[in-house]
Protein backbone atom coordinates (compact mmCIF):
# COMPACT_ATOMS: atom_id res chain seq x y z
CA UNK A 1 0.00 0.00 0.00
CA UNK A 2 1.40 3.42 -1.08
CA UNK A 3 1.81 6.20 1.38
CA UNK A 4 -1.20 8.15 -0.58
CA UNK A 5 -3.43 5.14 0.23
CA UNK A 6 -3.50 5.20 4.01
CA UNK A 7 -3.46 8.75 4.16
CA UNK A 8 -6.76 8.47 2.10
CA UNK A 9 -8.21 5.42 4.26
CA UNK A 10 -7.44 7.99 7.40
CA UNK A 11 -8.79 11.05 6.33
CA UNK A 12 -11.94 8.50 5.11
CA UNK A 13 -11.83 7.17 8.70
CA UNK A 14 -11.93 10.89 10.18
CA UNK A 15 -14.36 12.33 7.76
CA UNK A 16 -16.96 9.20 8.14
CA UNK A 17 -16.38 9.76 12.00
CA UNK A 18 -17.14 13.07 12.43
CA UNK A 19 -20.12 13.00 9.71
CA UNK A 20 -21.40 10.15 12.09
CA UNK A 21 -20.96 12.64 15.14
CA UNK A 22 -22.74 15.06 13.29
CA UNK A 23 -26.10 13.51 13.72
CA UNK A 24 -25.26 12.06 16.59
CA UNK A 25 -24.13 14.43 19.17
CA UNK A 26 -26.59 15.54 21.46
CA UNK A 27 -25.63 19.31 21.20
CA UNK A 28 -25.77 21.43 18.61
CA UNK A 29 -22.88 23.89 18.37
CA UNK A 30 -20.92 20.69 18.31
CA UNK A 31 -22.76 19.21 15.87
CA UNK A 32 -22.08 22.10 13.44
CA UNK A 33 -18.07 22.16 14.87
CA UNK A 34 -17.98 17.98 13.92
CA UNK A 35 -19.02 19.16 10.81
CA UNK A 36 -16.17 21.78 10.32
CA UNK A 37 -13.87 18.55 10.39
CA UNK A 38 -15.89 16.68 8.10
CA UNK A 39 -15.66 19.30 5.38
CA UNK A 40 -11.76 19.94 6.13
CA UNK A 41 -11.26 16.42 5.66
CA UNK A 42 -13.14 16.91 2.37
CA UNK A 43 -10.52 19.57 1.84
CA UNK A 44 -7.66 16.94 2.67
CA UNK A 45 -8.99 14.53 -0.10
CA UNK A 46 -8.92 17.39 -2.87
CA UNK A 47 -5.38 18.30 -1.75
CA UNK A 48 -4.81 14.24 -2.22
CA UNK A 49 -6.12 14.19 -5.27
CA UNK A 50 -4.11 17.76 -6.36
CA UNK A 51 -6.95 19.62 -6.78
CA UNK A 52 -5.12 22.61 -4.43
CA UNK A 53 -7.93 25.30 -6.38
CA UNK A 54 -10.74 23.43 -5.00
CA UNK A 55 -9.15 22.29 -1.46
CA UNK A 56 -8.66 25.73 -1.02
CA UNK A 57 -12.18 26.96 -1.90
CA UNK A 58 -13.66 23.97 -0.22
CA UNK A 59 -12.16 26.04 2.77
CA UNK A 60 -13.18 29.32 2.24
CA UNK A 61 -17.05 28.58 1.04
CA UNK A 62 -17.81 25.99 3.84
CA UNK A 63 -16.04 26.28 6.44
CA UNK A 64 -15.38 30.42 6.06
CA UNK A 65 -19.17 31.28 5.34
CA UNK A 66 -21.40 28.29 5.33
CA UNK A 67 -20.01 26.31 9.00
CA UNK A 68 -19.65 29.62 10.63
CA UNK A 69 -23.58 31.11 9.68
CA UNK A 70 -24.39 28.02 10.74
CA UNK A 71 -22.09 27.87 14.40
CA UNK A 72 -23.97 31.68 14.28
CA UNK A 73 -27.73 30.31 13.62
CA UNK A 74 -27.06 27.61 16.09
CA UNK A 75 -25.79 30.23 18.87
CA UNK A 76 -28.84 32.44 18.55
CA UNK A 77 -31.46 29.35 19.63
CA UNK A 78 -32.27 28.37 22.96
CA UNK A 79 -29.87 25.46 24.50
CA UNK A 80 -32.70 23.58 26.69
CA UNK A 81 -34.70 22.73 23.80
CA UNK A 82 -31.69 20.37 21.75
CA UNK A 83 -30.60 18.67 24.82
CA UNK A 84 -33.41 16.92 25.24
CA UNK A 85 -35.77 14.68 24.00
CA UNK A 86 -35.58 11.49 20.99
CA UNK A 87 -32.93 12.05 18.63
CA UNK A 88 -35.03 9.52 16.35
CA UNK A 89 -38.15 8.99 14.83
CA UNK A 90 -40.37 5.62 15.31
CA UNK A 91 -39.90 4.86 11.88
CA UNK A 92 -35.81 5.70 11.57
CA UNK A 93 -35.66 1.83 9.97
CA UNK A 94 -36.85 2.98 6.52
CA UNK A 95 -34.56 5.69 5.04
CA UNK A 96 -31.66 3.56 6.96
CA UNK A 97 -32.63 0.69 4.38
CA UNK A 98 -33.53 3.31 1.98
CA UNK A 99 -29.58 4.41 2.10
CA UNK A 100 -27.96 0.51 3.09
CA UNK A 101 -29.72 0.07 -0.70
CA UNK A 102 -28.54 3.11 -2.41
CA UNK A 103 -25.37 2.62 -0.96
CA UNK A 104 -25.10 -1.14 -2.00
CA UNK A 105 -26.42 0.45 -5.85
CA UNK A 106 -23.72 2.49 -5.85
CA UNK A 107 -20.99 0.49 -5.06
CA UNK A 108 -22.08 -2.14 -7.57
CA UNK A 109 -22.45 0.30 -10.43
CA UNK A 110 -19.01 2.03 -9.54
CA UNK A 111 -17.36 -1.20 -9.91
CA UNK A 112 -18.84 -2.44 -13.19
CA UNK A 113 -17.67 0.79 -14.56
CA UNK A 114 -15.58 0.70 -17.20
CA UNK A 115 -12.14 1.14 -16.43
CA UNK A 116 -12.91 1.36 -12.19
CA UNK A 117 -9.81 -0.46 -12.09
CA UNK A 118 -7.78 1.91 -13.80
CA UNK A 119 -4.84 4.11 -11.72
CA UNK A 120 -5.85 8.08 -12.70
CA UNK A 121 -3.42 9.64 -15.54
CA UNK A 122 -0.66 11.78 -14.20
CA UNK A 123 -1.68 15.58 -15.02
CA UNK A 124 0.56 16.56 -18.30
CA UNK A 125 3.55 18.34 -17.51
CA UNK A 126 3.96 22.25 -17.51
CA UNK A 127 -0.15 22.57 -16.98
CA UNK A 128 -1.81 24.75 -14.52
CA UNK A 129 -4.86 23.90 -13.55
CA UNK A 130 -6.07 26.80 -11.63
CA UNK A 131 -5.35 28.74 -15.22
CA UNK A 132 -6.70 26.03 -17.06
CA UNK A 133 -9.86 26.11 -14.72
CA UNK A 134 -9.92 30.17 -15.20
CA UNK A 135 -9.61 30.17 -19.12
CA UNK A 136 -12.65 27.48 -19.64
CA UNK A 137 -14.64 29.30 -17.20
CA UNK A 138 -14.88 32.78 -19.61
CA UNK A 139 -13.83 30.87 -23.01
CA UNK A 140 -17.09 30.99 -25.67
CA UNK A 141 -16.08 27.65 -26.27
CA UNK A 142 -16.42 26.06 -22.67
CA UNK A 143 -18.36 27.22 -19.79
CA UNK A 144 -18.80 31.13 -20.36
CA UNK A 145 -22.76 30.97 -20.51
CA UNK A 146 -23.49 28.40 -17.61
CA UNK A 147 -21.05 30.62 -15.52
CA UNK A 148 -22.69 34.06 -16.60
CA UNK A 149 -25.86 32.40 -15.87
CA UNK A 150 -24.98 31.45 -12.45
CA UNK A 151 -23.85 34.64 -11.53
CA UNK A 152 -27.16 36.61 -12.84
CA UNK A 153 -28.76 33.85 -10.37
CA UNK A 154 -26.52 34.70 -7.61
CA UNK A 155 -27.02 38.63 -8.02
CA UNK A 156 -30.75 37.90 -7.92
CA UNK A 157 -30.50 36.03 -4.84
CA UNK A 158 -28.00 38.74 -3.12
CA UNK A 159 -30.91 41.32 -4.34
CA UNK A 160 -33.53 39.32 -3.16
CA UNK A 161 -31.85 38.65 0.37
CA UNK A 162 -31.42 42.61 0.81
CA UNK A 163 -35.23 43.36 -0.22
CA UNK A 164 -36.19 40.27 2.24
CA UNK A 165 -34.21 42.13 5.29
CA UNK A 166 -34.60 45.75 4.50
CA UNK A 167 -37.45 47.27 7.08
CA UNK A 168 -40.06 48.97 5.89
CA UNK A 169 -40.39 52.56 6.89
CA UNK A 170 -44.09 52.44 7.16
CA UNK B 1 25.07 23.78 -5.46
CA UNK B 2 26.79 25.47 -2.45
CA UNK B 3 25.86 26.60 0.73
CA UNK B 4 25.47 29.93 0.02
CA UNK B 5 23.27 30.20 -2.88
CA UNK B 6 21.09 27.33 -2.17
CA UNK B 7 21.37 26.44 2.32
CA UNK B 8 17.82 25.44 2.77
CA UNK B 9 18.06 22.46 0.01
CA UNK B 10 21.67 22.09 1.23
CA UNK B 11 21.05 21.37 4.54
CA UNK B 12 18.29 19.32 3.42
CA UNK B 13 20.36 17.07 0.86
CA UNK B 14 22.56 16.86 3.39
CA UNK B 15 20.35 15.35 6.09
CA UNK B 16 18.61 13.25 3.31
CA UNK B 17 22.05 11.78 2.59
CA UNK B 18 23.07 11.30 6.19
CA UNK B 19 19.69 9.19 6.79
CA UNK B 20 19.84 7.33 3.75
CA UNK B 21 23.30 6.71 4.80
CA UNK B 22 21.68 5.07 8.14
CA UNK B 23 19.82 2.73 5.96
CA UNK B 24 16.87 3.87 6.56
CA UNK B 25 14.52 4.12 3.40
CA UNK B 26 14.36 6.97 1.07
CA UNK B 27 11.02 7.45 1.74
CA UNK B 28 10.84 7.86 5.19
CA UNK B 29 13.99 9.50 5.19
CA UNK B 30 12.34 12.44 2.86
CA UNK B 31 9.23 12.26 5.16
CA UNK B 32 11.92 13.19 8.37
CA UNK B 33 13.59 15.86 6.51
CA UNK B 34 10.19 17.49 5.82
CA UNK B 35 9.14 16.99 9.06
CA UNK B 36 12.01 18.43 10.57
CA UNK B 37 11.50 21.19 7.82
CA UNK B 38 8.18 22.07 9.60
CA UNK B 39 9.38 21.76 13.14
CA UNK B 40 12.58 24.74 11.99
CA UNK B 41 9.87 26.85 10.29
CA UNK B 42 7.32 26.62 13.08
CA UNK B 43 10.04 27.15 16.01
CA UNK B 44 11.66 30.08 13.42
CA UNK B 45 8.33 31.62 13.20
CA UNK B 46 7.51 31.46 17.41
CA UNK B 47 11.23 32.71 18.35
CA UNK B 48 10.55 35.91 16.13
CA UNK B 49 7.15 36.28 17.88
CA UNK B 50 9.20 36.17 21.42
CA UNK B 51 10.87 39.13 19.72
CA UNK B 52 7.97 40.87 18.10
CA UNK B 53 6.66 41.20 22.00
CA UNK B 54 9.18 43.59 22.72
CA UNK B 55 9.36 45.41 19.46
CA UNK B 56 5.67 46.15 20.04
CA UNK B 57 6.55 47.10 23.80
CA UNK B 58 9.01 49.48 22.89
CA UNK B 59 7.21 51.11 20.20
CA UNK B 60 3.54 51.50 21.73
CA UNK B 61 5.69 53.02 24.45
CA UNK B 62 7.65 55.82 21.68
CA UNK B 63 4.04 56.20 20.38
CA UNK B 64 2.87 56.94 23.72
CA UNK B 65 5.56 58.61 25.02
CA UNK B 66 7.36 56.35 27.29
CA UNK B 67 10.30 54.74 27.43
CA UNK B 68 8.89 51.06 27.31
CA UNK B 69 10.68 48.09 29.04
CA UNK B 70 14.23 48.90 30.21
CA UNK B 71 14.97 47.12 33.43
CA UNK B 72 15.62 43.75 32.35
CA UNK B 73 18.78 43.01 30.00
CA UNK B 74 19.76 46.08 27.31
CA UNK B 75 17.35 48.05 26.60
CA UNK B 76 14.75 45.37 28.44
CA UNK B 77 15.25 42.91 25.59
CA UNK B 78 14.79 39.81 27.93
CA UNK B 79 11.52 41.29 29.29
CA UNK B 80 9.87 38.78 26.98
CA UNK B 81 11.27 35.87 28.63
CA UNK B 82 9.93 37.56 32.27
CA UNK B 83 6.34 38.05 29.93
CA UNK B 84 6.51 33.77 29.06
CA UNK B 85 7.62 32.95 32.72
CA UNK B 86 4.37 34.59 34.09
CA UNK B 87 2.09 33.68 31.66
CA UNK B 88 3.18 30.33 32.15
CA UNK B 89 3.42 30.17 35.51
CA UNK B 90 -0.24 31.99 36.21
CA UNK B 91 -2.59 29.87 37.39
CA UNK B 92 -4.65 28.00 35.05
CA UNK B 93 -8.63 28.66 35.23
CA UNK B 94 -11.40 26.78 33.30
CA UNK B 95 -14.76 28.25 34.02
CA UNK B 96 -17.41 25.98 35.36
CA UNK B 97 -20.02 25.86 32.77
CA UNK B 98 -17.68 26.21 29.96
CA UNK B 99 -17.56 23.54 27.18
CA UNK B 100 -14.33 22.43 28.29
CA UNK B 101 -13.12 20.59 24.98
CA UNK B 102 -13.87 23.70 22.62
CA UNK B 103 -12.80 25.91 25.26
CA UNK B 104 -8.69 24.12 25.38
CA UNK B 105 -9.39 23.50 21.38
CA UNK B 106 -9.73 27.49 20.66
CA UNK B 107 -6.26 29.09 21.58
CA UNK B 108 -4.50 26.20 19.76
CA UNK B 109 -6.12 26.77 16.72
CA UNK B 110 -6.06 30.65 16.79
CA UNK B 111 -2.15 30.25 17.13
CA UNK B 112 -2.53 27.42 13.92
CA UNK B 113 -4.28 29.66 11.92
CA UNK B 114 -1.45 32.07 11.65
CA UNK B 115 1.50 29.86 11.57
CA UNK B 116 -0.78 27.87 8.62
CA UNK B 117 0.09 31.21 6.66
CA UNK B 118 3.89 31.00 7.32
CA UNK B 119 3.89 27.59 4.88
CA UNK B 120 3.45 29.53 1.47
CA UNK B 121 5.34 33.01 3.30
CA UNK B 122 8.88 33.04 1.06
CA UNK B 123 11.10 34.60 3.09
CA UNK B 124 13.75 34.23 0.21
CA UNK B 125 13.99 32.93 -3.45
CA UNK B 126 15.28 29.53 -2.60
CA UNK B 127 14.10 29.47 0.78
CA UNK B 128 9.87 28.88 1.60
CA UNK B 129 7.83 26.39 2.42
CA UNK B 130 5.64 25.52 -0.34
CA UNK B 131 4.42 27.58 -4.02
CA UNK B 132 1.04 26.92 -4.01
CA UNK B 133 -0.48 28.14 -7.28
CA UNK B 134 -3.23 28.86 -5.20
CA UNK B 135 -1.04 31.09 -2.31
CA UNK B 136 -3.62 34.47 -2.73
CA UNK B 137 -6.94 32.32 -1.55
CA UNK B 138 -4.87 30.04 0.84
CA UNK B 139 -4.43 33.51 2.98
CA UNK B 140 -8.35 33.83 2.84
CA UNK B 141 -8.92 30.03 4.08
CA UNK B 142 -6.05 30.64 6.84
CA UNK B 143 -8.11 34.08 8.08
CA UNK B 144 -11.46 31.74 7.94
CA UNK B 145 -10.03 29.20 10.54
CA UNK B 146 -8.80 31.85 12.48
CA UNK B 147 -12.63 33.39 12.76
CA UNK B 148 -13.41 29.66 13.60
CA UNK B 149 -11.09 29.82 16.62
CA UNK B 150 -12.54 33.11 17.80
CA UNK B 151 -16.22 32.07 17.75
CA UNK B 152 -15.40 28.70 19.73
CA UNK B 153 -13.52 30.67 22.47
CA UNK B 154 -16.30 32.99 22.90
CA UNK B 155 -18.83 30.12 22.58
CA UNK B 156 -17.37 27.82 24.88
CA UNK B 157 -16.61 30.46 27.77
CA UNK B 158 -20.61 30.59 28.44
CA UNK B 159 -20.06 34.65 29.01
CA UNK B 160 -22.23 36.86 28.14
CA UNK B 161 -19.09 39.25 27.19
CA UNK B 162 -17.18 37.01 25.02
CA UNK B 163 -19.96 36.04 22.97
CA UNK B 164 -20.31 39.48 22.26
CA UNK B 165 -16.83 39.78 21.37
CA UNK B 166 -17.09 36.87 19.47
CA UNK B 167 -20.25 38.31 17.21
CA UNK B 168 -18.63 41.56 16.69
CA UNK B 169 -15.32 40.07 15.51
CA UNK B 170 -17.19 37.55 13.32
CA UNK B 171 -19.36 40.39 12.15
CA UNK B 172 -16.23 42.37 11.05
CA UNK B 173 -14.13 39.19 9.56
CA UNK B 174 -16.66 38.09 7.71
CA UNK B 175 -17.50 41.71 6.37
CA UNK B 176 -13.87 42.96 5.77
CA UNK B 177 -12.93 39.46 3.79
CA UNK B 178 -15.20 41.08 1.01
CA UNK B 179 -12.67 44.15 -0.49
CA UNK B 180 -9.94 42.08 0.86
CA UNK B 181 -10.81 39.10 -1.47
CA UNK B 182 -11.25 41.80 -4.50
CA UNK B 183 -8.31 43.78 -3.68
CA UNK B 184 -6.01 40.48 -3.96
CA UNK B 185 -7.32 40.06 -7.72
CA UNK B 186 -5.35 43.02 -8.80
CA UNK B 187 -1.96 41.79 -8.04
CA UNK B 188 -3.56 38.59 -9.30
CA UNK B 189 -4.43 40.25 -12.21
CA UNK B 190 -0.55 42.24 -12.46
CA UNK B 191 1.47 38.94 -12.48
CA UNK B 192 -0.94 36.94 -14.03
CA UNK B 193 -0.48 34.12 -11.62
CA UNK B 194 -1.85 33.08 -7.43
CA UNK B 195 1.49 32.36 -6.10
CA UNK B 196 3.15 34.11 -3.90
CA UNK B 197 6.66 33.31 -5.24
CA UNK B 198 5.23 34.17 -8.46
CA UNK B 199 3.61 37.40 -7.68
CA UNK B 200 7.09 38.38 -6.08
CA UNK B 201 9.17 37.81 -9.11
CA UNK B 202 7.07 39.69 -11.24
CA UNK B 203 7.85 42.77 -9.38
CA UNK B 204 11.41 42.57 -9.82
CA UNK B 205 11.02 45.47 -12.07
CA UNK B 206 8.21 47.24 -10.58
CA UNK B 207 6.37 46.98 -7.45
CA UNK B 208 2.23 46.44 -7.30
CA UNK B 209 2.10 49.05 -4.85
CA UNK B 210 3.44 52.15 -7.44
CA UNK B 211 1.41 50.55 -9.95
CA UNK B 212 -1.64 50.39 -7.57
CA UNK B 213 -1.38 52.51 -4.00
CA UNK B 214 -5.05 52.60 -3.98
CA UNK B 215 -5.07 48.60 -3.84
CA UNK B 216 -1.86 48.68 -1.20
CA UNK B 217 -4.34 50.78 0.73
CA UNK B 218 -7.52 49.23 0.33
CA UNK B 219 -5.45 45.47 1.34
CA UNK B 220 -4.13 47.89 4.55
CA UNK B 221 -7.21 48.78 6.01
CA UNK B 222 -8.78 45.16 5.44
CA UNK B 223 -6.00 43.34 6.48
CA UNK B 224 -6.41 45.64 9.93
CA UNK B 225 -9.92 44.71 10.51
CA UNK B 226 -8.95 40.95 9.35
CA UNK B 227 -6.12 41.36 12.75
CA UNK B 228 -8.85 42.56 14.64
CA UNK B 229 -6.66 45.39 15.58
CA UNK B 230 -7.45 49.31 17.00
CA UNK B 231 -9.42 51.01 15.35
CA UNK B 232 -10.77 47.91 14.62
CA UNK B 233 -10.89 45.96 18.07
CA UNK B 234 -14.78 46.32 18.71
CA UNK B 235 -14.00 42.28 19.94
CA UNK B 236 -12.04 43.17 22.62
CA UNK B 237 -13.48 46.54 23.39
CA UNK B 238 -12.22 46.87 27.30
CA UNK B 239 -14.51 49.79 28.12
CA UNK B 240 -17.40 48.02 26.92
CA UNK B 241 -17.10 44.46 27.13
CA UNK B 242 -14.31 44.34 29.47
CA UNK B 243 -11.88 41.78 26.97
CA UNK B 244 -14.53 40.48 24.58
CA UNK B 245 -13.68 36.89 23.60
CA UNK B 246 -10.41 36.22 25.30
CA UNK B 247 -11.93 37.32 28.89
CA UNK B 248 -12.06 34.10 30.50
CA UNK B 249 -8.85 32.24 29.63
CA UNK B 250 -5.93 32.61 31.86
CA UNK B 251 -2.08 31.95 31.96
CA UNK B 252 -0.58 30.92 28.71
CA UNK B 253 -3.85 29.85 26.95
CA UNK B 254 -4.18 33.63 26.80
CA UNK B 255 -0.83 33.84 25.77
CA UNK B 256 -1.78 31.79 22.73
CA UNK B 257 -4.32 34.46 21.51
CA UNK B 258 -1.79 37.22 21.83
CA UNK B 259 1.04 35.17 21.18
CA UNK B 260 -1.32 34.69 17.91
CA UNK B 261 -1.91 38.61 17.46
CA UNK B 262 1.22 39.36 17.16
CA UNK B 263 2.62 36.89 14.75
CA UNK B 264 -0.44 37.70 12.97
CA UNK B 265 0.30 41.47 12.47
CA UNK B 266 3.84 40.63 11.99
CA UNK B 267 2.80 38.06 9.02
CA UNK B 268 0.29 40.52 7.24
CA UNK B 269 3.07 43.07 6.73
CA UNK B 270 5.03 40.55 5.30
CA UNK B 271 2.25 39.85 2.93
CA UNK B 272 1.91 43.57 2.34
CA UNK B 273 5.89 43.59 1.71
CA UNK B 274 5.02 40.65 -0.73
CA UNK B 275 2.25 41.71 -3.06
CA UNK B 276 2.98 45.35 -3.06
CA UNK B 277 6.68 46.12 -2.43
CA UNK B 278 8.38 42.90 -4.33
CA UNK B 279 8.82 40.86 -1.29
CA UNK B 280 12.62 39.52 -0.92
CA UNK B 281 13.80 41.28 -4.22
CA UNK B 282 11.92 44.39 -6.03
CA UNK B 283 14.97 46.17 -6.59
CA UNK B 284 13.75 47.69 -10.11
CA UNK B 285 16.80 45.62 -11.90
CA UNK B 286 19.14 46.72 -9.60
CA UNK B 287 20.25 43.16 -9.01
CA UNK B 288 21.55 42.09 -12.49
CA UNK B 289 24.06 44.97 -12.57
CA UNK B 290 27.90 43.74 -12.09
CA UNK B 291 28.87 44.86 -8.39
CA UNK B 292 25.17 44.10 -7.14
CA UNK B 293 24.63 40.41 -7.87
CA UNK B 294 25.11 39.70 -3.89
CA UNK B 295 21.64 40.81 -3.59
CA UNK B 296 20.55 37.56 -5.20
CA UNK B 297 21.96 35.64 -2.33
CA UNK B 298 19.36 34.02 0.05
CA UNK B 299 20.61 35.49 3.04
CA UNK B 300 20.63 38.94 1.60
CA UNK B 301 17.30 38.10 -0.12
CA UNK B 302 15.57 37.33 3.84
CA UNK B 303 17.42 40.28 5.02
CA UNK B 304 15.57 42.70 2.73
CA UNK B 305 12.13 40.53 3.18
CA UNK B 306 11.95 41.11 7.09
CA UNK B 307 13.00 44.47 7.01
CA UNK B 308 10.00 45.27 4.35
CA UNK B 309 7.69 43.11 6.73
CA UNK B 310 8.56 44.96 10.22
CA UNK B 311 7.93 48.62 7.91
CA UNK B 312 4.82 46.88 7.28
CA UNK B 313 4.09 45.70 10.99
CA UNK B 314 5.41 49.53 12.17
CA UNK B 315 2.66 50.70 9.79
CA UNK B 316 -0.30 48.70 11.43
CA UNK B 317 1.05 49.64 14.79
CA UNK B 318 1.07 53.34 13.77
CA UNK B 319 -2.35 53.17 12.95
CA UNK B 320 -3.30 51.56 16.18
CA UNK B 321 -1.84 53.11 18.76
CA UNK B 322 -2.72 56.74 16.72
CA UNK B 323 -6.41 55.72 16.08
CA UNK B 324 -9.36 55.91 18.25
CA UNK B 325 -11.84 53.37 17.57
CA UNK B 326 -14.68 52.82 15.36
CA UNK B 327 -18.67 52.17 15.92
CA UNK B 328 -19.96 49.05 15.12
CA UNK B 329 -22.62 50.54 12.82
CA UNK B 330 -19.55 52.63 11.12
CA UNK B 331 -17.41 49.99 10.49
CA UNK B 332 -20.08 48.26 8.67
CA UNK B 333 -21.01 51.13 6.74
CA UNK B 334 -16.94 51.88 6.01
CA UNK B 335 -17.14 48.33 4.77
CA UNK B 336 -20.28 48.29 2.30
CA UNK B 337 -20.35 51.44 1.38
CA UNK B 338 -17.23 52.68 1.03
CA UNK B 339 -14.32 49.94 0.72
CA UNK B 340 -16.09 47.43 -1.37
CA UNK B 341 -17.19 49.83 -3.91
CA UNK B 342 -13.85 51.34 -4.08
CA UNK B 343 -12.48 47.85 -4.48
CA UNK B 344 -14.66 47.01 -6.89
CA UNK B 345 -13.57 50.17 -9.39
CA UNK B 346 -9.87 49.77 -8.67
CA UNK B 347 -9.96 46.01 -9.63
CA UNK B 348 -12.42 46.91 -12.98
CA UNK B 349 -9.87 49.60 -13.88
CA UNK B 350 -7.14 47.64 -13.25
CA UNK B 351 -8.22 44.54 -15.02
CA UNK B 352 -8.77 46.77 -18.27
CA UNK B 353 -5.80 49.36 -18.02
CA UNK B 354 -3.79 45.88 -17.87
CA UNK B 355 -5.06 45.24 -21.37
CA UNK B 356 -5.37 48.77 -23.17
CA UNK B 357 -1.99 49.62 -21.59
CA UNK B 358 -0.37 46.50 -23.03
CA UNK B 359 1.10 47.60 -25.92
CA UNK B 360 3.09 50.75 -24.55
CA UNK B 361 6.23 50.63 -23.15
CA UNK B 362 7.00 49.95 -19.77
CA UNK B 363 6.92 53.50 -18.59
CA UNK B 364 3.77 54.32 -20.04
CA UNK B 365 2.41 51.45 -18.98
CA UNK B 366 3.50 52.40 -15.38
CA UNK B 367 2.50 55.59 -15.85
CA UNK B 368 -1.01 55.04 -16.98
CA UNK B 369 -1.45 52.64 -14.09
CA UNK B 370 -0.39 55.19 -11.69
CA UNK B 371 -2.13 57.89 -13.26
CA UNK B 372 -5.50 56.47 -12.94
CA UNK B 373 -5.34 55.06 -9.32
CA UNK B 374 -4.19 58.85 -8.31
CA UNK B 375 -7.78 59.93 -10.28
CA UNK B 376 -9.92 57.21 -8.67
CA UNK B 377 -8.90 58.65 -5.19
CA UNK B 378 -9.24 62.08 -5.84
CA UNK B 379 -12.26 61.55 -7.55
CA UNK B 380 -13.59 59.82 -4.01
CA UNK B 381 -12.03 62.27 -1.77
CA UNK B 382 -14.01 65.06 -3.82
CA UNK B 383 -17.82 62.38 -3.64
CA UNK B 384 -16.91 62.09 0.13
CA UNK B 385 -16.12 66.44 0.76
CA UNK B 386 -19.52 66.94 -0.71
CA UNK B 387 -21.06 64.24 0.91
CA UNK B 388 -20.10 65.90 4.33
CA UNK B 389 -21.05 69.39 2.63
CA UNK B 390 -24.49 67.78 2.68
CA UNK B 391 -24.18 66.20 6.19
CA UNK B 392 -22.77 69.23 8.13
CA UNK B 393 -25.28 71.71 6.00
CA UNK B 394 -28.52 69.46 6.95
CA UNK B 395 -27.15 69.45 10.40
CA UNK B 396 -27.09 73.44 10.22
CA UNK B 397 -30.65 73.28 9.17
CA UNK B 398 -33.06 71.80 11.60
CA UNK B 399 -36.34 72.92 9.36
CA UNK B 400 -34.35 71.41 6.09
CA UNK B 401 -33.84 68.20 8.14
CA UNK B 402 -36.81 67.72 8.99
CA UNK B 403 -38.19 68.45 5.63
CA UNK B 404 -35.67 65.70 3.69
CA UNK B 405 -36.57 63.26 6.85
CA UNK B 406 -40.64 63.86 5.85
CA UNK B 407 -39.53 63.23 1.92
CA UNK B 408 -37.65 60.05 2.87
CA UNK B 409 -40.74 59.12 4.90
Amino acid sequence: MSAEQILFILVGVVILGSALMVVTTRKLIHAALWLVVTLFGVAVLFTLLRANFLAVIQVVVYIGAIAILFIFAVMLTRREQMEKGRQTRPNWWIPALLGALILTGLVVLILNLPGAERTALALPEGLDPVRALGSALVSPKAYVLPFEVASVLMLAALVGAVYVATVDKK
Amino acid sequence: MTFWNNPINFIADWLTGLLTGWHLPAALATILVYLIGIIVLVLFAMVLDIGLVWVERKVVARFQDRLGPNRIGPFGLIQPVADIIKMVIKEDITPDGADKVIYNIAPVLAATSVILLWAILPLASTIYGVDLNVGLLYIVAAGALGTLAIIMAGWSSNNKYALLGAFRMVANMISYEVPMVIILLVPTILANTMSIRGITEAQSGMWFGILSPLAFIIFLISAIAELGRAPFDLSEAESEIVAGFHIEYTGMKFGWFYAGELLHAFTFGGFMAILFFGGYGGFFGLEKLPGFTWLNFPLVQMLVFMAKAMFGYWVIMWIKYSMPRIRIDHMLAFNWKFLVPLALVVLVNTAVLNKVLAGLPNWGYVLGMFGSNILIGFVTIEILRAFGRRQRKLEENPTLQAQTQEQVS
